[in-house]
């Protein structure tokens, strides 16, 4: 799992049905100190209810975005928002 | 997904089986905030409408291939949906 933040959204008509209906975001990586991780980001599908400026816990692997969706073992997805991160405490 | 935009069309006669009738797209890879982020590469199109010009949402790895199921097919790059809407605030946390 990443950290991330939500930088903004995604809006698509014309995309793969699996996808109707489902809410995608723009994370960007950050580090456990909250600064962005260059340039990494991420458009994960939200199953939390996450909105726009928040801290957030993205899964960015296939097998368990299937397995949080439901819809293993061919669902076409790999990047989820899983969790709405409260507080990071961390040294070193 | 990332973003990326369609800046081509490839046309390949002979392909691998499983490939026919698959639209093949030169796509270049964006950051976040929609500027170009590296070398363009090579994507099917399973959102079946992208053309040159579109901003589109693609995925790589595994899943682009689980994007053209049941067809199970050899592709590393495919995209997923052509954007209307971007939206992107990314002030430094």
């Amino acid at each position: 799992m990443i950290l991330g933040k939500v930088c903004g959204t995604v809006v698509s008509t014309v995309e793969h049905p699996f996808y109707d209906g489902r809410k995608q975001l723009i994370v960007r990586a950050t580090l456990p100190d909250g600064s962005f991780d260059g340039e990494k980001y991420v458009i994960a599908v939200d199953l939390v209810g996450a909105g726009v400026g928040e801290t957030v816990l993205v899964e960015d692997e296939g097998t368990s975005a299937r397995q949080l969706t439901g819809t293993a073992p061919s669902g076409p997805i790999r990047s989820v928002i899983l969790g709405i991160v409260d507080e990071v405490a961390c040294s070193g | 997904m990332k973003l990326g935009r369609v800046i081509g069309t490839v046309v390949a006669t002979v392909k691998a089986e499983g490939m026919d009738g698959l639209k093949l797209l030169v796509v270049r890879p964006l950051t976040a905030d929609l500027r170009d982020d590296g070398e363009p590469f090579v994507a099917t199109d399973a959102s079946a409408q992208a053309g040159p010009g579109a901003l589109v949402t693609y995925e790589a790895s595994r899943e682009a291939a689980l994007l053209h199921a049941p067809r199970f097919i050899p592709v590393d790059h495919a995209i997923v949906g052509i954007v209307d809407q971007h939206h992107y605030e990314g002030g430094e946390p």
